[in-house]
């Protein structure tokens, strides 16, 4: 899960990492009291999205970037005005870009040096691992592409936790040598490690740190993912969770606990198990077609489920072609037949269904999908399910 | 021989008094497994199924029955102690079907696992299964949730990730008539206990074993390693797959463990690192079984 800038701001108060001073708001006189609180003449107005290359990102309306310097609360409010309620477009939100509904209003701080800092779960290891580079305010792949000396990694041992010497290190690559400056440090590494773990992150990035003229070290930008797994535990940010955020039919999906991830192409499929579906996708392509989406139904595949993921799937007007493919282990191939025949009249299907049922009672399930009056196909194997289906569309 | 297991291994079920893991603890005493006891905290005393002890500590039931290996049903928030308590328990064997654990919690349990004597496998796996002699398949060890009948006994050891997806691997070689030595499921979440490269190396150990199928998804390194480790060592012939090529990057498909991140962890790294060893690759999931007797 994701939150918004103003959301990580929140938790880096919280546990006392230095950023700068901001305030979120929904409306422009929000933004006007928010940016009279902050004070001074030098502002930004944020939109505030799941998503980078916002300050280079171009509204729906027409208006340029979605992050800018003002000098007034008058002209944050005005700023305010132009965002809120505007689709934004960058470089990751694709063509249908994003609604702002919300802006941070933050002090604008002059800037001496950009780092980069990120924590994450290193897999090789099975522990975190801090990411350190001087190269700070890039996108940090392409800095790992180009200069790759630039970037440090220090792995920590869960156990112990963070130590002297690996902050030392650290303050050592990020070339801090300001004796104020290491001990600002040493306290931001510290808490952010603490917020880290604390909170469940899979990855925090703070791209940039930055260095001031006046010497003090502050997180201008960050981005948070969380484990899912372990939200349960933490409420509070659950909480944070933005569905505007998330594709509608995914958030529709989780409600039925079927895992969906839409994309481009024009098979749907619907398949037990994520390795499985994952697979299907691939067959689907390696015979031509374009899968519409990932779907795991998970080990059962119930009628309200298939019923639920039908919906989702022919909501999607890309799709011409249902693809279904459960390997039935444990559960009787009968029952989930009986479960498709059953949804698939109750949204009315009127584009070609081709279903691979195989495992236990396979037969019974077969006889079903064959004796019902819904028009579909069935198929003994992945391939020739794949092949029907691709056949089915291009006829 | 097999790995890991065989039709004499003595298995607890930790969670055994629930819906799902009592619903598996039958199929697996069906399956004709030897599953000596259960343990359900504040349970202890009273009988599963049968004729199968409930215990309330793994430590006690382990004592009493004599087990080395058990499989852990119970929720997310209490697995990483259910794990622990079987370290504790120094059995030999951990299998954790459990989907959904938080990561920090396996971060802590693999570094306390460190030194011990217990092998974990999983967690958020389908398990591990050594087919038996009888009727499809009966009278083997089955620890999990696969389906037992749709495995024979042989010489194909099948490691992979995923669920479902080894099931279409396990149901291509029988139909095609040939067997497997053991089947296991290592989990298809960023931190496990065992690694593809783990199980390879048991399988080109195990003289029962004559080939290997080795199937992946997208996300890690782990399936690099194994292949790197077989290209110089495997004296057997593997044949793979790897699930997740058309899987847009920076998005989870399922598993946790499932994402390309950073341009790591591709389809396509993994596929040339399987070419580099000489691991034949199928070119879809319908292809794994034939793949590998091709080879043969």
């Amino acid at each position: 899960m994701n939150i918004h800038e103003y959301q990580a701001k929140q938790l880096f108060d919280q546990f006392s990492v230095p950023s700068p001073q901001g305030k979120v708001a929904h409306t422009a006189q929000e933004a006007y009291d928010a940016a009279v609180a902050i004070g001074g003449d030098n502002i930004v107005v944020k939109a505030q999205v799941h998503a980078g290359g916002r300050g280079k990102g171009t509204f729906k309306n027409g208006f340029q970037g979605g992050v800018h310097l003002v000098k007034t609360a008058d002209e944050a409010k005005a700023m305010a005005e132009q965002m809120l309620g505007q689709v934004l477009v960058t470089h990751q939100t694709g063509e249908e870009g994003r609604l702002v509904n919300q802006v941070m209003i933050a002090e604008a701080v002059d800037i001496e040096r950009e780092l980069y800092l990120s924590l994450l779960i290193d897999r090789e290891t099975s522990r975190p691992v801090i990411v350190a580079s001087t190269e700070g305010g890039m996108d940090i792949e392409a800095v790992a592409e180009e200069t790759p000396e630039k970037i440090v990694h220090q792995v920590i041992h869960p156990l112990n936790g963070l130590q002297p010497y690996e902050v030392r290190k650290l303050a050592a690559a990020l070339k801090l040598k300001d004796k104020g400056l290491l001990k600002q440090f040493n306290v931001l590494i510290h808490n952010l490690y603490k917020l880290f773990i604390g909170c469940d992150c899979s990855m925090v990035e703070i791209n940039p740190l930055v260095v001031t003229p006046d010497q003090q070290l502050l997180a201008l930008d960050a981005k948070f993912d969380f484990d899912d797994n372990a939200l349960y535990r933490h409420p509070d940010i659950a909480e944070m969770r933005d569905p505007a955020e998330e594709d509608p039919r995914e958030v529709e999906a989780s409600k039925y606990d079927l895992n969906y991830i839409g994309l481009d192409g024009s098979i749907a499929c619907l398949v037990n198990g994520a390795g499985l579906a994952m697979a299907t996708m691939d067959i689907i392509k390696h015979y031509g077609g374009e899968p519409a989406n990932f779907l795991d139904v998970g080990g059962s595949a119930s009628t309200e489920q298939v019923t639920a993921a039908f919906k989702i799937i022919l909501d999607d007007p890309k799709v011409e072609g249902i693809l279904i493919n459960i390997f039935g282990g444990i559960m009787d191939c009968n029952v989930i037949a009986q479960g498709v025949v059953e949804a698939a009249k109750q949204v009315e299907l009127n584009i070609p269904l081709v279903v691979r049922l195989e495992g236990n009672n396979v037969e019974a399930g077969k006889a079903t999908l064959e004796a019902s009056d819904v028009n579909l196909i069935t198929a003994s194997t992945l391939a020739e399910a794949t092949e029907k289906i691709t056949a089915a569309l291009s006829a | 021989m097999s790995i890991l297991v065989d039709e004499n291994t003595k298995l607890l079920i930790q969670g055994i008094t629930g819906g799902f893991g009592g619903k598996h603890a039958q199929l697996s005493i069906d399956y004709g497994t030897q599953v000596v006891g259960g343990v359900t905290p504040g349970k202890g005393g009273q009988i599963f199924g049968a004729a199968t002890p409930i215990y309330d500590t793994v430590s006690e039931a382990a004592h009493e029955t004599g087990a080395t290996a058990t499989a852990i049903f119970v929720p997310p928030p209490f697995a990483a102690d259910a794990i622990l308590e079987a370290v504790d328990a120094q059995l030999d064997l951990v299998v954790c079907i459990t989907e959904g654990i938080p990561v920090m919690d396996m971060m802590r349990v693999k570094e306390a696992m460190q030194g011990s004597k217990t092998r974990l496998i999983g967690p958020n796996c389908p398990g591990v299964v050594t087919p038996g002699t009888g009727e499809n398949s009966h009278g083997g060890c089955r620890i999990g949730i696969a389906p037992g009948y749709i495995h024979k006994k042989g010489n194909v050891g099948i490691v992979s990730r995923s669920g479902t997806l080894t099931y279409e691997a396990v149901w291509q070689i029988t139909q095609l008539g040939y067997g497997q030595s053991t089947c296991v499921g290592i989990g298809g979440d960023p931190i496990n206990g065992t690694s593809h490269l783990d199980i390879i190396k048991m399988f080109n150990e195990d003289p029962e074993t004559e080939s290997i199928i080795m199937i992946g998804e997208i996300g890690g390194t782990a399936e690099e390693e194994a292949a790197a480790w077989i290209k110089d060592n495997c004296n057997k012939p593997v044949a793979g797959f790897i699930a997740g090529a058309t899987a847009p990057p920076g998005r989870r498909m399922g598993h946790a463990g499932a994402i390309v991140s950073g341009g790591m962890g591709t389809a396509e790294a993994k596929k040339a690192a399987f070419k580099e060893a000489g691991i034949g690759i199928a070119e879809t999931p319908s292809d794994i079984g034939r793949t590998l007797i091709e080879m043969l």
